[in-house]
């Protein structure tokens, strides 16, 4: 069984958001990059599922030699062999595109990713690649079973779940608690930095998004405290001040 | 050409997101000088229908022949993209969710369209270009974008456009639409859901609680707060994994975002994560017994109480309200 592992090499989730003086490029400068955390629950669940169904797991990011640090980290925890498409992606259509040309001829029976990247908070990617490759694709999954080639998944909708069945192979789009993090070993570590990373140019894309430029929110004024003795005012300046009730 | 709008239901009825995607697809029909037309799939009576009238709809495609009976991301997109090009879309509105975001993005290779998710404004027009703002980063940014060719497929973020309540009788065709033989390979189960519960992802206001409530025991005053303020709960990420709460309960950066028109948040102190999971909210109440907690410093209103004080005499307040 051969899966692949699509990640996101985003700023940790406590980074402090800036940008160019122009507004055109995230600023980097001091950001600790990590693999998206919606990612890492799939490339756990991968990791699950090697170790019951004899897997190979292949962990694919699109992006500049700058990720290899990320890419490696999957391998530590688990991952079996690495694909760099050599790009900086420029929307999810491009990313989507990239990936489902590295997966078409691959012989995959599962494409696993997070249910969205935590930069640019699409949550397409998936749906793109399966449709591409004319799979069928599942996200949010929360929970992922695997017996023979039929796959039991728990899809979070609003207000609780819903249960479905699918054979493989097809694409989810992964969250918790569909798997627990997995912390590399010293083990996983050190053959990280052996295991195979093959870098592959991208494939041309036709693209019909442009980012013109980025911003910040407004600064948050301060808060208005209320006396903790008299709630009942909390609702007068919320009914009469804010006009929120 | 037209503007078309998918309208997503619950309980068979339209979701007010649905609603207000129709009327920012009403709003961009005006400038683009088109038609609006809704698409509804499902269970529908007549009165839920002419909501999409109310909010801007001057017709509204009924599809329900042909399609599953639970939604389907899969089998929407192909009669999404059928009805798109019988009514010649320039744009495929949605609003933004687990399920519109499945359509959009299968729907948008179909149609070989430009797209963008969660997108908080009325787009406006220069030419044949679309110019959109999204919130990134979780909330943390924005960024402005040019969607370019001859179509968009659009998601709205939830309560960023005003609902129209104004509009006309809509009127309403029933159609069916070839559905992707895909669709049928995901099976459905079953479906396990609190019923009767506001949406949170669809609720005005928000109560969520955290671990200042120190057990699931004490969610009660909570749940009786939202109740009375018409709310639906809410909860932080420690909560859920400690399963005092179920997880389509949690609220920030990995799970629910939210954006109320007032959210409450009491015991929580306000990590980022779960700070990015709110930002989208128009007002932010904190309860908290400790002053520094960070969470004041995104709030718009506070109090600086113990939670087991202070929520009961809210209740009693919101009683009188």
């Amino acid at each position: 069984m051969k899966i692949l592992v699509c990640i996101t090499n985003v700023p940790d989730t406590t980074s402090k958001i800036s940008f160019s003086d122009d507004k055109k490029k995230f600023n980097d400068a001091g950001v600790q990059f990590i693999i998206g955390p919606y990612d890492e629950y799939a490339l756990s669940k991968a990791v699950d599922l090697k170790e019951k169904n004899n897997a190979t797991i292949v962990v694919l990011n699109v992006g500049g030699p700058e990720t290899e640090p990320t890419i490696r980290k999957a391998l530590a925890i688990g991952a079996d062999e690495a694909i760099r498409v050599n790009a900086t992606p420029t929307d999810a259509w491009f990313v989507a595109k990239q990936i489902a040309a590295v997966a078409k001829d691959g012989g995959y029976d599962l494409i696993l990713m997070g249910r969205e990247s935590i930069d640019f908070n699409g949550g397409v990617v998936h749906g793109m690649v399966a449709e591409l490759l004319g799979l069928p694709s599942v996200s949010p999954v929360m929970k992922l079973d695997l017996e023979g080639t039929k796959a039991t998944i728990a899809k979070e909708i609003e207000g609780g779940k819903e249960l479905l069945e699918v054979s493989l192979p097809f694409v989810a789009g992964c969250q918790e608690p569909i798997s627990e993090w997995k912390i590399p070993n010293m083990r996983g570590i050190m053959s990280a930095r052996t295991k195979p990373l093959t870098v592959v140019e991208p494939v041309a894309v036709e693209g019909n998004v442009v980012y013109d430029q980025f911003s910040l929110p407004a600064p948050k004024g301060a808060v208005k405290l209320v006396d903790a003795s008299d709630p009942a005012k909390l609702f007068d300046l919320l009914k009469n001040e804010a006009k929120v009730l | 050409m037209s503007v078309l709008i998918f309208a997503e239901g619950v309980d068979k009825s339209i979701k007010k997101s649905s609603l207000e995607a129709v009327s920012a697809g009403f709003a961009l029909a005006q400038k683009l000088n088109t038609e609006t037309i809704a698409i509804a799939i499902g269970d529908y009576d007549a009165v839920a229908l002419q909501e999409l009238g109310k909010a801007g709809a001057t017709k509204v495609i009924h599809v329900t022949a042909g399609v599953p009976a639970y939604p389907s991301a899969l089998a929407y997109a192909s009669v999404l993209a059928g009805a798109a090009k019988e009514v010649a879309a320039s744009v495929v509105l949605l609003s933004k969710s687990a399920l519109g975001d499945g359509i959009l993005s299968r729907l948008s290779v179909q149609l070989n369209a430009a797209s963008a998710t969660g997108v908080l404004a009325v787009p406006e027009v220069s030419g044949d270009v679309l110019k959109v703002r999204k919130s990134i980063y979780t909330g943390k940014a924005f960024a402005e974008l040019s969607l370019t060719g001859a179509v968009k497929v659009i998601s709205l973020a939830k309560n960023a456009v005003p609902l129209k309540e104004d509009g006309v009788v809509a009127t309403v065709e029933s159609k069916t639409y070839t559905v992707s033989d895909l669709a049928g390979k995901l099976v459905h189960q079953k479906e396990e859901k609190a019923s009767g519960d506001i949406l949170l992802t669809e609720a005005d206001i928000v109560v969520s609680g955290g671990r200042g409530l120190k057990g699931p025991e004490n969610w009660g005053m909570i749940e009786e707060l939202a109740k009375l303020l018409g709310a639906a709960t809410g909860c932080s990420k420690p909560v859920s994994d400690l399963d005092w709460r179920p997880h389509h309960e949690h609220v920030g950066q990995t799970g629910v975002k939210v954006s109320p028109n007032l959210y409450i948040a009491v015991g929580i102190s306000g990590a980022i994560q779960h700070l990015a999971g709110v930002s989208g909210s128009k007002v932010i109440v904190v309860i908290n017994k400790d002053p520094e907690a960070p969470f004041f410093k995104a709030a718009d209103y506070g109090i600086v109480g113990d939670a087991f004080e202070v929520v009961p005499k809210l209740i009693e307040a919101a009683k009188k309200l």
